[in-house]
């Protein structure tokens, strides 16, 4: 017998397969998965004009799918809706978070490195503006979160956020594999504009539905999670509810438990 | 005689064979004896007697019996602080993200015991783990005994009052959870009410009937409050004292092995060995929930907020008991709601709810009933199956736990969704067909290998283990030894009975000119069933096949026949065995 074939036998092969197999998967994925195109096309910006600079930008990153004058295209793989109007806001919320330009078509544009400084980000702004009035990058007493009542953003976020990003904003499925994110670690700049601007899938809460005190107010609430302000009594297995206290009692719970009675009754009277 | 208390019938008849001399005195404690002149106590302590089989399977009903005892004491705690009411207060407490909103006094109270209330935070995780404990250890306590059989007669009505506590169990749970009034809960209790307004024709009335008006109303909370605290533990509690008692009363059963059989019970007395046990146990138990309860959360009430009809957060789920029903509304198809003379009927949330959860329990209860009426067995069974021994019972207990769990996956879609970056609307899709395929996948996969253990039990029997040891006969060949098994390893691998289908133990179907018997269809059906259960059997190995495998065992290895000396040292070696094995 020679020595491999002893080693077959070994009780422990059967893990080390298996540890081998789920390495080589893991490493061939990690090398053949789509990934985001990581070149950026940089533009120099020595140019005084930005809005020339922001629309050669956007010629260059973002014409492909939206059009050459930002009106929008159908397409199979190209397909985008128009720009004109959306505003700075919508700009800086979906190229400032990574999520445009988009890495391939999808149902929904996914969080991703961020590929523009944020000049550039702030001139592809000036340019979307310039086609046509929209609503703006917000003030910076509304995202400093000074006097904030977290109680009501609460309230307001309960009422209107919760059925998709859940209680605990821990985000939410939305219909065929689109999805409502969780919104820990989200800037809040960013969070004040998704509200404004409604991205994707997301309902617009414009300054009427939702006044910018109240818009502060959700992201406080928010920002209280993420801060740990919601974690009492221990681990909070995600926050997801009772699917996380299932998962646990299903496996260390009743395990632990299981354990302790095979020791139990495996001992000699 | 005179001094030998009333009552104390055994201690007399003990004292008389164990101190013969000084019969007129009982050696038993004082407080004992006290005792018993008072409330004849000393004829109980032949309980302490009885005997119990030693293994861990048989602790996870302890589990259970255990967790429930915290949830007595904790809720207990809980209830010197919960206020059951719907009345509006606005919240004054410590937890900041909630002050000045208003609320139920039911939550505020939550809200009061979670941050105000010394240790009330523990005391309310504990009160929950357990719970989630006592329904996951009944669950596998079920389990346990449906698979070794441990149903059979004489123990039917246990398992008919098991399956009825287990029900008793998930709504305990369900009224508990539902107490806080947080937006999780309130909207559990909002698909409570749509359950109940699914009943045809009494559906309405049934909800109004239960919330006092319209959904909400300010009724409910009160009222599970009282079904939660008194009506369903006393209930459960009460049967609880009847199963184990049954427990008692039937004596334990045990596996098979050496030296036991129907008829005794091999293992340790309840004192001191199973009383320390049992009891040392409980504090496993609770020393184990509590640390659970103290490192981590669970049902954070305070993140979900007061409830409100209006609102409700994404990840709705119930605790994981009442999945399989809410599962079952998520794979319904919504195409099968249809009005009638201006009626709306929804079977899609009727079939889901209130026919389902009763069906489940229904076939749980009946099934030691029709395994009884199909293989006609009217015994006492105090041993019990190995589980690949009756491999069609085996597999229908596992086609029906896929089933269950298909329904119960189904109500986490949509976190399925989230974590595993799928579409919501592909998982249930792939569910629907899976309730039908994974109970059948399941029932010929778990059968299948319940025949191949049995062979591979044939295969060791016959031949014994592998020794590892190469021997060379005279003229050069070579053959690996194998060791025939121990007596005592044996024995837990023969001794179970050939169950054999109607069509081998009794007369065929048709009589001596091919004619057709006159059948009742009761009893074609339950000859079709019997075909179904033991039509694919292994037959276990009988004393004559061990004996006839020792004869040529190693000779059919060796062809040629070269090795007679060897078979010959082996006939000696076991022909003790075998003779003993005919008694």
């Amino acid at each position: 017998m020679s020595k491999l074939a002893a080693y077959r036998r070994s009780p422990i092969a059967l893990i080390v397969l298996l540890f081998l197999g789920l390495t080589f998967t893991g490493t061939a994925y990690a090398a053949l998965q789509p990934t985001a195109p990581a070149d950026g096309a940089v533009a120099s910006a020595t140019a005084s004009d930005d809005v020339e600079e922001g629309k050669k930008l956007f010629l260059a990153n973002c014409a492909s799918c939206h059009g050459t004058n930002a009106e929008g295209k159908t397409g199979i793989n190209t397909a985008g809706p128009s720009l004109v109007g959306v505003g700075s806001a919508a700009v800086d919320f979906q190229v400032g978070t990574g999520r445009m330009p988009m890495a391939a078509p999808g149902v929904q544009a996914a969080e991703k490195p961020v590929v523009f400084t944020d000049k550039e980000i702030e001139q592809l702004g000036i340019f979307i503006d310039s086609l046509g009035p929209g609503p703006q990058v917000p003030d910076a007493q509304y995202i400093d979160l000074v006097n904030a009542d977290i109680a009501n953003g609460g309230k307001i976020f309960r009422t209107n956020c919760a059925m998709c990003h859940n209680s605990s904003a821990q985000g939410g499925a939305l219909t065929r594999g689109k999805f409502a994110p969780d919104l820990m670690n989200v800037e809040p700049k960013h969070l004040y504009e998704a509200m404004l601007t409604g991205p994707q899938s997301m309902p617009v809460f414009n300054d009427h539905t939702i006044t910018p005190q109240e818009k502060e107010d959700v992201i406080a609430f928010i920002k209280n999670i993420e801060e740990g302000g919601n974690d009492f009594g221990g681990h909070t297995l995600g926050s997801v509810g009772p699917a996380g206290d299932a998962l646990f009692i299903w496996t260390i719970g009743i395990g632990l438990l299981i354990a302790a009675a095979i020791w139990l009754g495996r001992k000699a009277a | 005689m005179t001094t030998i208390p009333q009552g104390a019938g055994s201690v007399r008849d003990r004292s008389t064979t164990e101190t013969s001399t000084d019969d007129a005195k009982p050696s038993l404690p004082p407080p004992v004896v006290w005792a018993d002149e008072r409330l004849g106590v000393a004829k109980g302590m032949g309980l302490f007697k009885k005997v119990f089989p030693d293994h861990w399977s048989f602790l996870l009903g302890e589990i259970a019996m255990y967790s429930m005892i915290i949830c007595l004491i904790t809720g207990t705690f809980l209830t010197f602080w919960f206020v059951p009411s719907m009345a509006h207060v606005v919240y004054d407490g410590s937890y900041v993200p909630l002050k000045g909103v208003g609320m139920s006094e039911a939550y505020a109270s939550t809200l009061d015991i979670s941050f105000d209330i010394k240790g009330g935070l523990l005391i309310r995780q504990l009160h929950h783990w357990a719970a989630l404990l006592f329904i996951v250890g009944i669950a596998l306590h079920v389990a346990r005994v449906f698979f070794t059989g441990a149903f059979r007669k004489p123990r039917e009505l246990n398992w008919v009052i098991g399956t009825v506590l287990s029900l008793l169990a998930i709504i305990e749970g369900f009224a508990g959870y539902s107490l806080p009034d947080d937006l999780l809960s309130g909207t559990g209790i909002r698909a409570m009410n749509g359950f109940m307004s699914s009943a045809p024709v009494i559906g309405t009335y049934l909800t109004f009937f239960v919330f006092g008006g319209e959904f909400p109303g300010e009724s409910i909370i009160p009222r599970l409050y009282i079904a939660h605290v008194l009506l369903l533990p006393a209930l459960l509690v009460g049967l609880f004292a009847v199963h184990i008692f049954l427990v008692f009363w039937h004596k334990h059963t045990q596996y098979p092995g050496p030296g036991r059989t129907n008829n005794n019970v091999v293992g340790f007395p309840l004192l001191p060995v199973y009383t320390a046990k049992a009891g040392g146990f409980f504090f496993i138990v609770f020393g184990l929930t509590a640390l659970i309860s103290a490192t981590v959360t669970i049902n954070a009430v305070w993140a979900y907020g007061p409830y409100d009809p209006a609102q409700v957060t994404a990840g709705s789920q119930p605790d994981f008991y009442m999945w399989f029903s809410d599962g079952a509304l998520r794979l319904l198809p919504g195409f099968m709601e249809f009005e009638l003379w201006g009626f709306t009927f929804s079977p899609q949330i009727f079939l889901g709810s209130l026919v389902l959860l009763p069906l489940v329990w229904i076939i749980l209860g009946a099934y030691p009933f029709i395994e009884q009426w199909v293989t006609g067995d009217k015994r006492e069974h105090h041993l019990l199956d190995r589980p690949r021994n009756a491999p069609v019972r085996t597999a229908i207990g596992t086609a029906g736990i896929s089933m269950y769990l298909v329904l119960a996956l189904a109500t986490i879609n949509d976190i399925i969704a989230i974590k595993l970056h799928l579409s919501i609307n592909d998982i249930t899709v792939a569910l629907r067909v899976l309730f039908f395929l994974a109970p059948v996948v399941a029932f010929m996969v778990t059968k299948r290998l319940c025949l191949s253990l049995q062979r591979a039990d044939r295969e060791l029997v016959l031949h014994g283990t592998e020794s590892g040891r190469i021997q060379r006969t005279a003229d050069g060949r070579f053959y690996e030894v194998h060791e025939d098994l121990s007596e005592y390893d044996r024995w837990p691998l023969v001794q179970h009975e050939p169950m054999r289908p109607l069509s081998v133990t009794e007369e065929s179907e048709t009589d001596e000119y091919g004619v057709d018997r006159p059948r009742g269809i009761a009893y074609k059906a339950r000859r079709a069933l019997s075909e179904f259960y033991f039509k694919d059997r292994v037959e276990p190995v009988t004393p004559a096949e061990v004996a006839a495998a020792h004869h040529h065992g190693e000779a059919e290895a060796l062809p040629g026949g070269h090795a007679e000396a060897l078979e010959e040292s082996h006939a000696e070696e076991h022909a003790s065995l075998r003779s003993d094995d005919r008694h």
